[in-house]
């Protein structure tokens, strides 16, 4: 009898998911919003004051960072994978801290496939900005930090478009997870991971179920962080 | 009256362009000095230099008796604020726009924001988009967003440019209120001249980037020592 993702028997012969799979693939989605949530809560606390900061400074290197981070949001995410899991093995500079194949390996390697897309489309929106706005709240008596702020919330709609993307591209993102966290059931398996695993092995209804609670739960998370974006209503003039 | 801004040597240089060069000017506490001069004879240069939003390329900027070396502490950058030509507003509402100034002092007072919007005329709009107000209320809440503060030195940026009478008049007579009551210093920039006569006590021209003339309203306008003070007055300087 084949063994669904968390060991749990399913009949061979059943088509319909049912209650038990979903039951079954709760520790799964525990791991999968645990891991990319963390990574995109350390990817925004590092690059909404990274992005700011490319947008406002004006330093020698701005455009090395600045090329830099452009190209880490092209960069394939096996890659992050790969260099990540030479950093954590054994032998690697990292090897002491004994992360690899744990979630800790997967949020470092999502922290650095989110952090380039928060902080480069946190500077664009920024940048998008009416540059006289910085002047004024200068003039107003802002404190850098106060101005740093208040711009990320001038900015919102481009800064929530930054979290959306990269929200959407590490929860949907399986080659680096797969690298530095094995796929260990009940250990590091997430949702990307055990969907490649249940195709593999021709379970393609828990695959495809896997598939709709995946699509499903970045739209809610998708459409609640648009929320937060969005300002409260005002009388009209 | 004390002095409270002294400019020596000010030199204000982006890239190979000096857009001002001031020998010596000195703005004196609870006055108001109003600027006239043409288009780029540096007006604004020197109201950002007086905000202490930029260093001097070269001399010095007195702010109360301390040079300003261009990292001035926020607790002195906080004495002074400028409402700018074209209002830079912030995407919330009037009322919130207002109170943003305190906001960052930590000191928020509801109270406070409602004075300076009934003293501008905009209570009716407090919960109003700020960006979708007109020109001449963007103005006002640009206006009443510095006032709210009390700041010490009030630096005012062509404010009545391109407004109705009614906005013009309100804007002028808040300045005036504000001066006389506070006791706040107002620098004036303005093109246009009989505003500049009606405001302050004392009015400079400005000329690429030179002071050519700076003295009490009425000798100004009545009797200027500089030919091109004259000149201006009438017209015959073209901006």
């Amino acid at each position: 009898m084949p063994r669904c993702t968390t060991g749990r028997a399913v009949p061979a012969q059943s088509y319909s998911v049912n209650l038990r799979m979903i039951e079954s693939f709760l520790p799964i989605i525990t791991l999968t919003l645990s891991v990319s949530g963390i990574a995109l809560v350390i990817a925004s606390v590092l690059g909404f004051p990274l992005g700011a900061w490319l947008a406002l400074a004006r330093v020698p290197g701005k455009r090395l960072i600045e090329a830099l981070i452009y190209t880490g949001m092209a960069f394939p995410p096996v890659v992050v994978g790969l260099a990540v899991y030479l950093l954590l093995s054994r032998s690697g500079p990292l090897g002491w801290l004994g992360w690899l194949f744990t979630p800790r390996a997967m949020i470092v390697a999502q922290v650095v496939i989110a952090l380039p897309m928060v902080a480069g489309l946190t500077q664009s929106a920024i940048e998008a900005l009416d540059p006289a706005l910085r002047l004024q709240l200068r003039a107003l008596g802002a404190s850098p930090a106060q101005t740093m702020w208040t711009l990320l919330a001038e900015a919102r709609a481009g800064v929530i478009s930054a979290l959306i993307a990269a929200f959407g591209s590490i929860i949907s993102e399986v080659g680096a997870v797969m690298l530095v966290g094995g796929n260990i059931a009940g250990s590091t398996r997430v949702m990307t991971t055990a969907i490649v695993l249940e195709t593999r092995q021709g379970e393609f209804e828990l695959a495809l179920a896997l598939g709709a609670v995946l699509l499903s739960l970045t739209f809610v998370i998708n459409f609640a962080i648009m929320r937060l974006g969005q300002r409260r209503e005002v009388a009209p003039r | 009256m004390t002095t409270l801004y002294r400019l020596e040597g000010v030199r204000q240089t982006y890239g190979a362009r000096t857009v001002l060069d001031l020998t010596s000017l000195e703005v004196h506490r609870g006055e108001v000095l109003g600027i006239v001069g043409p288009s780029g004879a540096g007006k604004s240069t020197l109201l950002r230099l007086l905000n202490l939003l930029e260093p001097p390329t070269a001399g010095a900027v007195t702010f109360d008796g301390q040079r300003q070396n261009g990292a001035p502490p926020l607790a002195t950058l906080r004495r002074v604020t400028t409402v700018f030509q074209r209002p830079v507003l912030l995407d919330r509402t009037v009322a919130e726009n207002v109170a943003f100034g305190l906001g960052l002092r930590g000191r928020a007072d509801a109270g406070r924001v409602a004075a300076a919007l009934d003293q501008v005329g905009l209570t009716p709009l407090a919960r109003a988009q700020a960006r979708k107000l007109s020109g001449g209320e963007m103005q006002r809440t640009a206006l009443a967003r510095a006032l709210v503060i009390e700041p010490e030195v009030l630096l005012l940026d062509e404010p009545t440019a391109n407004l109705d009478p009614y906005n013009i008049g309100l804007i002028e007579t808040t300045v005036a209120t504000l001066n006389r009551e506070r006791g706040t210093t107002v620098v004036l920039v303005t093109h246009n001249v009989f505003q500049a006569r009606r405001l302050a006590d004392r009015v400079a021209l400005l000329l690429e980037g030179q002071l050519v003339e700076l003295a009490p309203t009425r000798a100004f306008f009545e009797t200027p020592e500089d030919p091109r003070t004259g000149a201006f007055l009438r017209g015959e300087i073209i901006y």
